[in-house]
């Protein structure tokens, strides 16, 4: 028997059959149709944001917990532009996800009617692809497509923008949802040249100081395990950008840290030296080259990455491979193994590469241990919070975090042993980000130990959420590192301004946080010293608040800088190490 | 270097402006462009005239393919192809002299007079673009009145096609 269902109910329908067990939205006037299909049904759970922008990062972080796409359903006009920067954020880091947004009815389209926006057109830039639905028997094909667009090649969002008349609840339609999907003109790569990869194989075994350089495409495409085989096999030198922690074990030997403006001086200077980089769903980001044409002079590059466009687009790759990381990797290791008979890795060239890169780590690796540093003026370092958040955590946590030096040091010093582990807005630097993407990985693993490492200044363009914590009873734990200030901003003053820091502080002007946490129901404590931050962490997780959110807010020395710092400009090796050292 | 790029895209409404918007967006420039369905009224193809060496071309062609209604790419200036504009040019033609002058220049031209009036001729000119600007020359600045052309269409020479 053939279903008959309206428009807003097809969508809805559409989605449960595409397996969406989470919905982050906020209803409008042009959504209401499909607000009130929601409403008759279970299967689908949605949750009502405080802004939209919110929802688009809680999408985000369920996806890039679990790698299914992430959906967002607002209302036209405002509600559409409030999620355009969670859209940008999602794109610039290929996370998938759906947003549907309402649009006014066909007929007053183009009138500048009330709450019209062109989403189509405003999202362009910034979506994998887009849809607007024309009639509501072209949704179950639309929502199809987007899903599988969404999730297959390079990951990335999509709009599809919904006109109120095409879910209108007097106008039923057949409803039967396509079994499978293939269109002729997206066919994205499912394995990479088997003739490259035994290429790249090859000039693997000849290296003498190759270096992994993995990102954010391991942890998208599920490839951590063949990561780690291909490293452990070579027993090659691994670095991460920030998009790629958590794809080889943090505390590793083999692994040298992040690469990059803020990675670490081992892993700096092996990139810049070495004479063959074997890049691997990584895109040569200018946070991580620096300067392109001084970038690595001596090493010859292979690049693995499923989008053929992210190839040479920065530095031109000397052995290309178009493919998804996971299958690639599979066939490289397999190649090595095959190649290893006939050319044995050169053991003694390998021995001396590492023993140069123990030099670099004993010279001025990161310190994994601060406890008993001291700042100058005697106040917490933002350091010693993140290494008390690792112990206490047990370095398994999920961690998102916001925009600014916060973030840096959580990547430098939260040492992540497992892919999607971490979670953070890279390619466009959202302030605002951690707390709701926080909310999102919640909401997709409920038992999990969820932390939000934050600064002040992005807590503040998103706690509104902390509402929609307190509704949805979310237990995750905030870690505000609070240096009263634009950190991140103020550091590039002091370093390019002559110190003069243009409105970059308001610390008389912060609220007082433990009111403001508390006033939304939830558990607030603050640390000013080693001893407060020791107490406070162990009973911000202790089991007695396991079901709570809590809050840390902790004061660090507002002086402290982000180190390393590459100077821009220059290649990976120019780094400036401390204050005064540039 | 010139490039002339032959593009089969899904004939979709919103499609185009993707295309364009992609050209704006990552700061490559459109000297022409045409557009139309083919035989194949779900596809259309466009021509269009850029600028750029190898390496820009490939990373236009790689961001062309990326977008998901192109279909298809070729840089028509990597082998033997045929490109052809149409102009529409009207041309201030009074006095018999002058008149005569004009339409010989026309006939020497191939062109087509499709409208008259006592102190005009509207003349519909076609081939590669450099004659089009032979033809203009030839008339001379100060009896041009308007002009209006399509932007180069390129096909392949020979048996080779653009298909799916
Ligand atoms: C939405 C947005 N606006 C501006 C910036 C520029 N920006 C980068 S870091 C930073 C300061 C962040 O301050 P805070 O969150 O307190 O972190 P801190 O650097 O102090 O640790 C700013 C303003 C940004 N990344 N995102
Ligand atoms: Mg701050």
């Amino acid at each position: 028997m053939t279903e008959m269902l309206s428009g807003g109910e097809i969508l809805i329908r559409a989605l449960q059959d595409e397996g969406v067990e989470h919905i982050f939205g906020y209803p409008g006037g042009a959504a209401l149709h499909i607000y009130d299909a929601l409403f008759k049904q279970q299967r689908v759970e949605h949750i009502l944001v405080r802004h939209e922008q919110a929802a688009t990062h809680m999408a985000d972080g369920y996806a890039r917990a679990t790698g299914n796409p992430g959906v967002v359903l607002v209302t036209s006009g405002p509600g559409a532009t409030n999620a355009i920067t969670g859209i940008a954020t999602a794109y610039m880091d290929s996370i998938p996800m759906i947003v549907i947004s309402a649009q006014v009815p066909h007929d007053v389209i183009g009138t500048d009617a009330f709450q019209e926006t062109d989403m189509i057109g405003i999202s362009r830039p910034i979506v994998k692809h887009s849809f607007i639905v024309r009639s509501a028997s072209e949704i179950p094909w639309l929502v199809k497509q987007a899903f599988y667009i969404s999730t297959t090649g390079r990951p990335g969002p999509i709009v599809i923008d919904v006109p109120k008349d095409t879910t209108d609840p007097n106008e039923l339609f057949e409803y039967s949802y396509p079994k499978s999907v293939s269109l002729r003109s997206y066919k994205p790569a499912l394995k990479g040249h088997t003739g490259q990869i035994r290429k790249a194989a090859v000039a693997m075994l000849k290296a003498k100081r190759p270096v992994i350089y993995a990102g954010g495409g391991v942890v998208q495409g599920g490839a951590e395990e063949e990561l780690v085989k291909v490293a452990r096999l070579t027993g090659f030198p691994i670095t991460n950008t920030l998009m790629g922690l958590g794809s080889f074990p943090g505390d590793d030997p083999q692994f040298l840290g992040m690469l990059g403006m803020h990675g670490t001086y081992e892993s700096n200077n092996a990139m810049h030296h070495s004479d063959l980089i074997i890049a691997v769903g990584a895109r040569f980001d200018d946070r991580v080259t620096n300067n392109p044409v001084k970038f690595c002079p001596g090493a010859t590059i292979i690049h693995i990455d499923v989008d053929p466009a992210s190839i040479s687009k920065v530095i031109p790759a000397d052995i290309p491979i178009v493919g998804p990381a996971k299958p690639v990797l599979t066939e490289l290791h397999a190649a090595l193994e095959a190649e290893l008979e006939k050319h044995p890795i050169d053991q003694s060239s390998l021995d001396e590469w590492w023993r140069r890169i123990q030099l670099w780590r004993d010279e001025h690796g990161l310190d994994h241990d601060q406890r008993s540093r001291k700042s100058e003026s005697g106040q917490l370092l933002p350091q010693q919070v993140i290494q008390a958040v690792y112990r206490e955590t047990n370095g398994d946590a999920f961690v998102t975090s916001d925009v600014g030096q916060h973030q840096m040091f959580a990547a430098q010093y939260y040492r992540f042993s497992k892919g999607r582990q971490w979670i953070n807005s890279g390619g466009l630097g959202t302030m605002g980000f951690g707390l709701p993407a926080a909310m999102g990985v919640q909401f997709a693993v409920p038992d999990a130990t969820v932390v939000c490492i934050t600064g002040e200044g992005s807590f503040m363009m998103n706690m509104q959420e902390l509402s929609t914590c307190m509704q949805y009873a979310l237990p995750i734990k905030v870690v505000n590192l609070n240096n009263q200030a634009l950190g991140m901003v103020k550091q590039w003053q002091d370093m390019q301004y002559g110190g003069r820091y243009s409105h970059s502080t308001y610390s008389d002007a912060l609220p007082d946080f433990e009111q403001l946490i508390e006033s939304f129901g939830h558990c607030s404590f603050t640390a000013r010293s080693i001893d407060e931050l020791d107490a406070v962490v162990e009973e911000a997780f202790s089991p007695a608040l396991k079901d709570k959110l809590v809050f840390i807010n902790a004061y660090v020395d507002p002086d402290e800088h982000v180190y390393p710092m590459f100077v821009r400009g220059g290649s990976l090796e120019d780094m400036v190490l401390s204050k005064g050292s540039a | 270097m010139r490039r002339l790029l032959a593009v089969l895209l899904e004939n979709e409404a919103g499609a185009l402006s993707r295309v364009i918007g992609l050209f704006a967006q990552r700061n490559y420039n459109i000297e022409s462009l045409t557009v139309a369905p083919t035989e194949d009224p779900t596809l259309s193809r466009l021509t269009l005239l850029t600028e750029g060496d190898d390496e820009k071309i490939e990373q236009v062609t790689k961001h062309l393919n990326r977008l998901i209604e192109v279909v298809k790419v070729n840089d028509l200036t990597d082998g033997a192809h045929i490109e052809r504009e149409l102009m529409l040019i009207k041309i201030r033609a009074e006095g018999n002299g002058h008149r005569e002058e004009i339409y010989r220049t026309c006939r020497i031209f191939r062109g087509d007079v499709v409208d008259v009036t006592p102190d005009s001729y509207t003349v519909q000119l076609t081939g590669p673009t450099k004659k089009l600007y032979a033809f203009m020359r030839a008339i001379g600045e100060t009896s041009i009145l308007e002009v209006v052309r399509t932007g180069v269409s390129g096909i392949g020479r020979g048996d080779k096609i653009l298909e799916l």
